[in-house]
């Protein structure tokens, strides 16, 4: 879309509706948000009343989409470059720029001081620097100088369930740190499984990815590194107080399956994907879409059990 | 291009007020259910010490 198909767009459609405001917040990462903190804070041995839970939860998702806000006013430039981002508020001149930043300002302001006095302190400070990390140190700094740029980005979509649980317990454990890492270590080959199938325009932006400046067979062998991690991860979490037995037998399926399908992506070449319109990496995409929400379904599952005597290790 | 008394405009400008209307709406009552359950909080140990006295 050129500059000028953008200013007709912004003639023809006039002022922004609530959807295009909305659409600033990155709502579908507001839902992964959403539902890890909500977990972070289900599972924690501290229970919480449900309005002040409801409301720390609504508060995190808040400031998780104004640091998307912000995200969209920092990249307008790159946005209007990618064919996959062009039909976003500010590229497609429903949104100005300004406005975005305003907006993500002052919902960031807003979330962190609502979270610490709806919850407590390191609740209110975690959400505010997963806002600083997202924005500053991934958008502003480091999306466009390293290619390990979606393992910063998967950090920050990582803290929301540690700032649940310090939500509920007012604190850090290694239970909560187990569940960042699970999503940190995660976001890698979900996205570079992506990658592998999906013609990307990030070279045209400026955008350093793994499949452009290392090559896609780098990418595989970086799928299947961080595949071990991410077992190693899961079943350490499941050893934790959070964890128990229904978990583990999940968690034990789930990750033999996930290594199996980085094994297949590490393995084939370019020529073998090409002839089977990547069936492995697809197939690896997809599994990992299941593979974070059973996870945390089933540390939902082992919680929901204590009550009666059942869950976790006894 | 004529101005209708029903421009597409108009229609998106009621979408953001309504919109903000309620988004405004249920900030107010959070913090209202917010209130209630500190409130009750700090004043439910105290409820209860009297309770048993």
């Amino acid at each position: 879309m050129s500059d000028a198909s953008i200013q007709t767009s912004k003639t023809e459609t006039g002022e922004a509706g609530f959807g295009d405001y909305f659409a600033l917040l990155k709502p579908r990462v507001m839902s992964l948000v959403v539902f890890t903190a909500l977990v972070g804070l289900l599972v924690a041995p501290v229970s919480v009343n449900p309005i002040v839970g409801l409301a720390s939860i609504l508060f995190i998702a808040v400031g998780g989409g104004a640091s998307g806000a912000l995200n969209m006013w920092w990249d307008a430039d790159i946005d209007r470059k990618m064919k996959r981002t062009q039909s976003r508020p500010i590229p497609s001149g429903k949104v100005e720029e300004g406005e975005a930043f305003a907006i993500g300002i002052a919902l960031s302001v807003m979330a962190v001081v609502m979270l610490g006095l709806a919850s407590n302190f390191m609740a209110a400070a975690l959400l505010a620097f997963t806002i600083f990390f997202y924005v500053v140190i991934y958008t502003m700094w480091l999306k466009r100088w390293t290619p390990q740029n979606i393992v910063i980005g998967g950090a920050a979509g990582a803290f929301p369930p540690m700032i649940g649980w310090a939500v509920a317990t007012g604190g850090i454990s290694i239970e909560s740190v187990l569940m960042f890492a699970l999503t940190f270590a995660w976001t890698p080959p979900h996205f570079w499984a992506l990658a592998l199938f999906t013609k990307g325009d990030y070279a045209n932006a400026g955008v350093p990815m793994l499949t452009v400046t290392h090559g896609r067979k780098t990418t595989r062998a970086h799928i299947l590194g961080y595949t071990f991690a991410l077992a190693a991860v899961a079943i350490a979490l499941g050893l934790t107080s959070v964890g128990g037995p229904t978990y583990m037998v999940i968690a034990l399926v789930l990750n033999a399956m996930f290594i199996k399908g980085a094994w297949d992506v590490f393995r084939r070449t370019d020529e073998d994907s090409e002839a089977d319109t990547h069936k492995a990496e697809r197939g690896l995409f997809k599994l990992s879409l299941a593979y974070l929400f059973l996870h945390y379904g089933a540390l939902l599952i082992e919680a929901s059990l204590k009550p009666f005597g059942l869950g976790g290790w006894g | 291009m004529a101005i209708k008394a029903e421009h597409e405009l108009h229609k998106r400008r009621f979408s953001r007020n309504v919109g903000l209307g309620l988004v405004l709406v249920g900030f107010v009552a959070l913090v209202y259910g917010l209130t209630v359950a500190k409130v009750g909080e700090i004043y439910q140990p105290e409820a209860t010490t009297e309770a048993t006295k």
